[in-house]
């Protein structure tokens, strides 16, 4: 890419688990008295493209939001680079410009255009110079296939464009993981396409990436790795072959059923 | 000289001699909404976005002290100042300070002051209202690409947050414009105080409160006319120009 680097410093390496770029350890989270994630354990390695299926409501969402630090978690803990997500000294400003996160809803700033939205991350955040930020925001907005677009205001857009200038937005911030909670989920049929063949893209280019989906066969076709969510706990985790072809857990049989028959 | 006859031939007396008087208060009266209003759209912002600073389980405990007693203090500044009648809040200041400081206040200041901490009172309100009438979703983005809550407050949610509340600015600033006349109590020379004095030379009343009431109308008309075009323009343009060839 075209990018000259900017200026965040990389944060150490821990010796022990180089290739883990997270670990989630004993992981819960509780609103009042319902329970939504119960001892989550697990990590992504650099290059893992992870999905993340189960039912509404089965704590998946929550799980992703609880990475990015925008849920605290009630107990355990989540190692970023062998560094621990929160707690006195952590700074979450600068974590959260290494973890890209794409939401369901978008939420691209209504107030900025599209060429803007791409340039707000670096030029405030990582204190890039405004004319790098917009020549690697204009890089990345062709990537998506939304350059043309560059003028338009997010409320100007279809759902399909609005999500692919939010995965422009993220990766502007050149980060570490992605992180795509239901990407696809306010789509029309046919918009998700175009939004999935992005995230393909990224996949196939080795982008470390922890996707929240419904999509049953982009999961099964791209992912390296699949979590089964079934009432806050990792039912199944696996390769998409053990998954989908071999699924152990009864549940994971009856959840995937269900999208084979709809 | 002769007294006129008829109303119109009052009205066109008083208005020949009292005219550049009347003007003058009204420029008085423009002055004291216009930068009250404004000043007063400071205080709310900064008394808005403090009570907006969100309190969790990472907060530091100083901050989380600072943070309560900012809370604190807005609400009694709202609670005071939205509490009682502006002309009396004029009288308590400005007498208040000459009996209990010994400072003579000049009426102008002093009211702008008024005018001021008045408005910020309410628009204190508006804008808490205006920021939590932004999506919530918009913070969270600009906090998911590493932006600080100020930093999303500055160039996210205060930018789409001032826009909903351009009409109540407004509104705002023509009730101000209507409102200065309670200043008279404290003999700011604004058009109703000096309509007063001029009244009370002819004893013609009605006449000059008649041409005191067009002028008003003629004031917060334009004011109203004047937010209508700035809220147009803040809009922006309903289309776009697709970027045709895209060389990044």
């Amino acid at each position: 890419m075209a990018t000259a680097p900017l200026s965040v410093a990389e944060l150490p390496l821990s010796s022990t688990d180089a290739a883990d770029i997270l670990q989630v350890r004993h992981l819960s989270k509780r609103f009042g008295a319902h329970i939504v994630l119960r001892d989550i354990d697990f990590s992504i390695s650099r290059g893992d493209v992870i999905c993340i299926i189960g039912a509404s409501g089965s704590g998946k969402s929550t799980l992703l939001r609880c990475i990015d630090h925008l849920e605290p978690p009630t107990a355990g803990s989540i190692l970023y680079r062998g560094q621990p997500v929160g707690g006195e000294h952590f700074q979450v400003d600068r974590y959260r410009a290494k973890v890209g996160m794409v939401f369901q809803s978008f939420n691209l700033f209504a107030n900025m255009n599209v060429l803007k939205n791409c340039m707000a991350g670096p030029v405030h955040v990582l204190h890039a110079s405004r004319e790098q930020a917009r020549a690697q925001a204009l890089t990345y907005l062709k990537k998506v296939g939304m350059a043309a677009y560059q003028n338009a205001r997010p409320d100007q857009l279809s759902g399909g464009q609005k999500q692919r200038v939010a995965i422009a937005r993220a990766l502007c911030m050149h980060p570490d993981i992605l992180l795509f909670d239901e990407p696809t989920s306010a789509l029309d049929p046919q918009m998700v396409g175009e939004v999935l063949a992005v995230m393909r893209q990224l996949a196939a280019e080795g982008m470390t990436m922890a996707v929240v989906t419904h999509e049953m066969q982009f999961a099964r076709e791209v992912s390296s790795r699949v979590l089964f969510m079934q009432d806050g706990i990792i039912a199944e985790d696996g390769t998409p072959q053990q998954i989908f072809e071999h699924p152990k857990n009864p549940h994971t049989r009856t959840f995937l059923q269900r999208f084979v028959h709809r | 000289m002769d007294t006129p006859q008829t109303f119109f031939g009052w009205i066109a007396l008083l208005w020949d001699q009292y005219g550049l008087i009347f003007l003058k208060g009204a420029g008085i009266a423009v002055y004291l909404a216009a930068a009250g209003t404004a000043l007063g759209t400071l205080i709310g912002l900064l008394a808005g976005v403090g009570t907006a600073v969100p309190i969790d389980v990472d907060t530091p405990l100083p901050q989380k002290v600072l943070l309560r007693l900012v809370r604190g203090l807005v609400a009694l500044y709202v609670w005071i100042f939205r509490g009682t009648p502006m002309m009396v809040q004029a009288m308590v200041i400005f007498y208040g300070a000459s009996a209990v400081f010994s400072w003579d206040l000049d009426p102008l200041a002093a009211g702008l002051f008024i005018v001021s901490v008045n408005t910020g009172a309410y628009m204190a309100e508006t804008v808490r209202g205006g920021i939590q009438a932004v999506d919530p979703g918009q913070l969270e983005g600009a906090q998911a690409i590493g932006m600080s809550h100020f930093q999303a407050m500055r160039l996210v949610i205060l930018p789409q947050a001032l826009r909903a509340i351009i009409p109540q600015i407004g509104n705002y600033l023509v009730s101000n414009i209507k409102d200065t006349s309670v200043l008279s109590v404290i003999t700011v020379g604004e058009l109703f105080y000096l309509a007063r004095s001029a009244a009370g030379t002819y004893l013609r009343y009605f006449e000059v409160f008649f041409i005191t009431c067009l002028i008003y109308l003629a004031l917060t008309t334009a004011a109203t006319l004047l937010l209508r075009l700035i809220e147009k323009k803040l809009a922006g343009p309903r289309a776009y120009a697709l970027v045709e060839d895209p060389g990044a």
